[in-house]
């Protein structure tokens, strides 16, 4: 097995990776300027963050069990992270939570032009959409 | 040892101040949304730092109803947000 020294390194060093990425998280929250750019930011610790503490954690506690629940913890994230930040995004976009001057190019304006041409004409701003498949209901 | 537990707290303070002013000040829900979800990753991180150093693990289950709670709240706020909602 390794060593105390070694073990103590490794475990500073994976959880200054996790406060860092937890600080740089904060920062860009505090910084950027939209809903979007801040979704960049905010998905930095829920992945990169949690797995490097959870290496953390099992370098310190090496056995069956922890890698166990350690394992399910990451999986987890790793399936609903993005689609927290998928759904957020889609209702940012929807709800024009978004500066249009600060992208360089949006495709999905395009293929939204498409749909209204081939589709019935776009109900004004403000009342409720008509009832379609790919709208939120609120 | 010390100094990196110090300076692991300082980060992690911070990030959590930064998301909670962001949760206060944010101009639309969505921010507050992300900056919620942000905030309960980094106390996921303390909790589990915390075990690091002390080497137990009697806070794991912990981390998991906590990503989960993260996970629903943040999907449920971006679903059913109303439309009309501008704060």
């Amino acid at each position: 097995m390794i060593s105390d020294d070694i073990r103590e390194i490794i475990t500073v060093v994976l959880v200054l990776v996790s406060a860092l990425m937890c600080f740089a998280a904060g920062v860009g929250l505090m910084r950027f300027p939209d809903v979007l750019s801040r979704l960049h930011a905010a998905t930095k610790p829920q992945i990169l963050g949690l797995m490097a503490i959870a290496a953390a954690v099992a370098v310190n506690n090496a056995t069956i069990a922890t890698f166990a629940l350690l394992t399910a913890i990451i999986i987890f994230q790793a399936l609903t992270a993005p689609i927290t930040a998928h759904m957020v995004g889609r209702a940012a976009y929807r709800s024009d939570h978004l500066r249009r001057d600060l992208l360089i190019r949006d495709e999905l304006s395009d293929s939204v032009d498409r749909a209204e041409q081939d589709g019935a004409p776009p109900a004004p701003h403000g009342t409720p959409p008509a009832p379609r498949d790919d709208r939120p209901s609120g | 040892m010390h100094i990196a537990i110090i300076v692991a707290g300082v980060l992690f303070g911070t990030g959590a101040v930064a998301a909670l002013y962001r949760v206060i000040r944010g101009p639309s829900l969505l921010d507050r949304v992300i900056a919620s979800d942000v905030f309960v990753v980094t106390i996921m991180c303390v909790l589990a730092a915390e075990m690091a150093f002390n080497s137990h693990t009697e806070t794991l289950p912990v981390l998991l109803v906590l990503g989960a709670f993260a996970f629903v709240g943040s999907v449920s706020f971006a679903r059913f947000m109303a439309k009309q909602d501008q704060t």
